[in-house]
């Protein structure tokens, strides 16, 4: 009698062992490395170190591996990990107009100083099984090219020197401390666009997608033109005060991608184009076109654009639900015991039906 | 006595564009203030930055405080004003969904003005919301229906309610039959003549509806281009206009 | 677990929730921004709780954890455990051996005593949100105390239901001034809120927000004059295990054939009751 809440402990002993027995799955089967799940399923591993926020190619595969390929999972493990990292600082502003490229594209410009490069992209693939590969057969070798010593400049810069492009504050090098970091302070409103990239830079990948989209479907539309897409390594270095001169100590892959959208003018300002920017960890593409359309389409007040009720125009509804570390953790509680509060709402619907009732009653 | 109201050198402009310019006037208490002028005019922009919605460039807006006699409004602290918006003033907007909370019963948007100053009395806060159906002619049992179930003149006739109920001293109106049919227009306007009447309400009323002023105000500003252009008494600015644009504006409207 | 600092949290966080607390207890009923981390438990399963608790440990504290009143509760394991293998405190399922009590919606039965502190899992900390959604204006009507809405919430339970139709997470107004979300607690333990010798400190990790009720803090439970608010429980029934009557009651399932029984949500207070031969009514 009576063991509805009884044995809590030893229950969840025996369910981690379970869990760990599944997640190995059939023994028959070799153990997954975590260098194979770096090495192959290196878009999953980019999609949690972009939403973990923490650039580890190892630890994320591991993640992986230890979540079972649950994705956010993965993220989960990585941001609990990540939070008890001492920090030191914050890097300098990596340059991504030196980035060491291995895909760059432009749909505004057909042709630019350092060209487009299509690199190792989905697009153009059909989209048919490929059944040699659950053979294992090994690919042929791709052909390669010297690669461009020259830095590669932003294509909406030359936008910029025409004064068509509306141009962003400069980074400041020696003030980078003084940037808000999100994962330090509370987040509160109204947020600065720093605030809001870094949110929207570690937000769930499908959240933006949506968002994105709703903005192109008319909810906030604002066209975007992909003004460039570009994928590669860039170095990131930190400022060393007492040394009077900055130390590289990490390069890392990175997408960003810069819309063009336009700006009417307002009676002070000319019209011009405008930008929404999007930079992610990774080879994350399409994660970094959704950013800058949300980046966008979050600039509407201070564009002093037409506001509607358009979800991605609304910085509050936007930067409060794109974590899917908060949304999956309050969602998922809803699993856990609720008899209490259940108890006394299950009272008071007896007695307010007991209640009326007796009304119906004394009314007959 | 002193001005209920005493507006001197307001201005607003948005960007480069004069949204209102120099206005200065005085309201005394009991006294109707209409302003006329078609949209663009800068009657509506007057009003938001009397009412504290809008902060204007230049000027003062003197308030007669009960407790501390005239203050100006744009001096005020926020809770000073939202304090005051919710006892002393009341603002009737044109669409009775902006002055209503449509999910919320008849009773409960008549009572929220109480309840924020305080009433925690049940039974009293319905009481005092019955009454005030009543007077703006609502059916008593419509008492715990929400506002969607209603018609537009019903809902313009609860909003004046909900905002009439803790006496205010001073009533801001925005194009308050603006959105009626013409036959729910008459019958509102003879309501708020008589409310006016009785209770010896100081109001400001922005409108372009010529028929409103001259039931209701007894003084009446014609705005143009952000300015006024001409002010006085209403029959006599309706019934011997000075300035051209008056002119027009009278005789392009029916006489009534 | 060596790699990690006592009670997780590095010392400079630790830093960052304590001066949080500290403001919250100077502004009763107050919810005070604090930068919430990522805890090794999800959000929504008691990271604010977790974090308060960890910010006010010492090595010397015995620590109690309940989820819905009972000690053995899957979550509140968890939690405990968690503490026991960061922080190697001595734990207790006994309330009055307690000195730091973590929370899920209850109060325990057992009076708290000064010097204790009772930490509240808390997952919506605004008690506005529900009429007001956005931030920037609920902070506001706080500000300026603007609470005539929260009042109208209740005027219209009573216009449709004839009472005010909430059982638990029941708004209170702390000292006169802040309108405080008591945590979804049924409004059977709001009293216990009152003039509690006990400071209580309320986490919400989510939402990024800490409140405080300090000892003996007058904490009123929003109602109308004539439909005062009461602490109602169940009526009429006692626990099958220790035969209390006054404290809160869960209800159990036993068969498929409509049978019920209840027991105390408090599994501390009914297991001292059976212990000592108790199966009558509890003073």
């Amino acid at each position: 009698m009576y063991v509805a809440v009884k044995g809590g402990e030893r229950a969840i002993e025996h369910a981690h062992d379970w869990l760990a027995q599944a997640r190995r799955g059939d023994m028959a089967v070799p153990d997954l490395g975590v260098a194979q799940i770096r090495e192959q399923l290196a878009l999953a591993v980019d999609r949690v170190m972009a939403e973990g926020s923490l650039h580890d190619p190892d630890l994320a595969a591991l993640a992986l591996k230890q979540a079972r390929g649950d994705v956010i999972e993965a993220v989960f493990l990585i941001r609990a990990f990540r939070t008890t990292l001492p920090r030191f600082g914050a890097s300098v502003p990596v340059d991504t107009g030196d980035m060491q490229i291995i895909r760059r594209i432009s749909a505004t410009f057909k042709d630019a100083p350092g060209g487009q490069v299509l690199g190792p992209t989905f697009d153009y693939t059909h989209r048919l099984l490929d059944f040699d590969l659950a053979d294992g057969v090994a690919p042929p070798p791709a052909p390669e090219a010297a690669a461009s010593p020259d830095p590669v400049p932003h294509i909406l810069s030359h936008l910029g020197e025409e004064g068509l492009m509306q141009p962003e504050p400069a980074g400041d090098a020696e003030n980078a401390q003084d940037v808000p970091d999100l994962t330090r302070a509370p987040l509160e409103f109204p947020a600065s666009r720093p605030l809001r990239l870094q949110a929207l830079t570690r937000a769930d990948e499908g959240f933006l997608l949506s968002l994105a989209y709703s903005t192109q479907r008319g909810y906030g539309r604002n066209h975007a033109f992909v003004g460039e897409l570009r994928i590669g390594h860039v170095r990131v270095a930190a400022h060393m005060p007492e040394l009077g001169f900055d130390i590289e100590f990490a390069d890392i892959l990175v997408t960003e991608c810069e819309t063009v959208n336009q700006f009417q003018g307002s009676k002070s300002e000319p019209a011009q184009f405008t930008r929404g920017y999007g930079l992610v960890f990774g080879q994350s593409e399409r994660k970094a076109i959704s950013m800058a359309l949300v980046d966008r389409a979050l600039r509407a007040r201070e564009l002093g654009e037409d506001m509607g009720d358009a979800p991605a125009q609304d910085e509050e509804f936007v930067l409060s639900h794109c974590d899917n570390i908060q949304s999956s953790g309050f969602l998922e509680h809803i699993k856990l015991p609720h008899y209490v509060d259940f108890q006394a709402e299950l009272e008071l619907i007896r007695k307010l039906r007991r209640d009326a009732g007796a009304v119906r009653e004394a009314a007959q | 006595m002193t001005p209920l109201l005493q507006v001197e050198n307001l201005s607003k402009h948005y960007g480069a564009h004069l949204g209102c310019g120099d206005v200065s006037f005085a309201l005394w208490p009991g006294e109707v203030m209409g302003i006329v002028g078609e949209s663009g005019s800068g009657k509506s922009t007057l009003l938001n930055c009397l009412a504290g919605h809008l902060r204007p460039d230049a000027g003062r807006v003197l308030f007669d405080t009960r407790e501390d006699g005239p203050r100006d409004i744009l001096g005020m602290t926020e809770a000073e004003r939202r304090w005051l918006a919710r006892t002393d003033w009341a603002f009737v907007h044109q669409n009775p969904r902006d002055g209503l909370r449509m999910n919320v019963s008849a009773g409960g948007n008549v009572g929220e003005r109480l309840m924020a100053v305080g009433a925690r009395h049940y039974g009293d806060i319905r009481a005092q919301a019955s009454d005030w159906l009543e007077r703006v002619e609502i059916d008593v049992g419509r008492l715990d229906d929400r506002p969607r179930a209603f018609s537009g003149g019903m809902q313009q006739r609860l909003q004046i309610a909900r905002n009439l109920v803790t006496g205010p001293r001073l009533v801001f109106m925005d194009e308050p039959t603006g959105g009626l049919d013409v036959s729910v227009q008459a019958r509102l306007l003879d309501l708020l003549r008589g409310l006016v009447r009785r209770l010896g309400l100081s109001a400001v009323i922005v409108t372009h509806d010529l028929a409103v002023v001259r039931l209701l105000a007894d003084r009446l500003m014609v705005m143009k281009d952000g300015r006024v252009v001409e002010q006085g008494l209403t029959d006599q600015v309706l019934d011997d206009p000075q300035h051209a644009y008056t002119q027009l504006l009278v005789s392009s409207v029916l006489q009534v | 677990m060596t790699a990690y600092n006592f009670a997780y949290l590095d010392e400079a966080t630790k830093r960052m929730l304590r001066r949080a607390i500290l403001k919250a207890v100077a502004i009763p009923g107050y919810q005070v921004p604090f930068s919430s981390r990522e805890m090794p438990m999800p959000y929504g399963w008691g990271t604010g709780g977790v974090q308060v608790t960890a910010a006010c440990l010492v090595p010397e504290d015995t620590l109690k954890v309940i989820d819905q009143g009972a000690d053995d509760t899957t979550n509140a394991v968890s939690i405990r455990k968690f503490f026991q293998r960061v922080a190697d405190v001595a734990v207790t399922e006994r309330t009055a051996q307690a000195s730091i009590i973590q929370t899920r919606h209850r109060i325990p039965e057992t009076p708290l005593i000064a010097g204790q502190i009772l930490v509240f899992q808390v997952p919506i900390p605004e008690p506005l949100r529900f009429l007001e959604p956005r931030e920037v204006e609920t902070r506001v009507m706080h500000a300026l105390e603007d609470y005539g809405l929260m009042q109208v919430r209740l005027y219209e339970d009573i216009a449709r239901h004839g009472e005010i139709a909430r059982a638990y997470a029941y708004p209170v107004r702390v000292e006169g001034r802040y309108i405080m979300d008591p945590s979804p607690i049924p409004k059977f333990d709001n009293p216990k809120l009152n003039n509690s010798p006990a400071l209580q400190l309320f986490g919400a990790g989510r939402e990024c927000r800490i409140y405080a009720l300090p000892p003996f803090t007058r904490v009123e439970s929003l109602d109308f004059d004539d439909y005062p608010f009461s602490a109602t429980k169940a009526a009429g029934q006692s626990c099958a295990l220790c035969g209390s009557t006054v404290s809160y009651l869960d209800e159990v399932i036993t068969d498929d054939a409509g049978g019920r029984m209840f027991v105390c949500s408090d599994t501390d207070y009914c297991a001292a009751r059976v212990a000592a031969g108790s199966t009558e009514d509890a003073a």
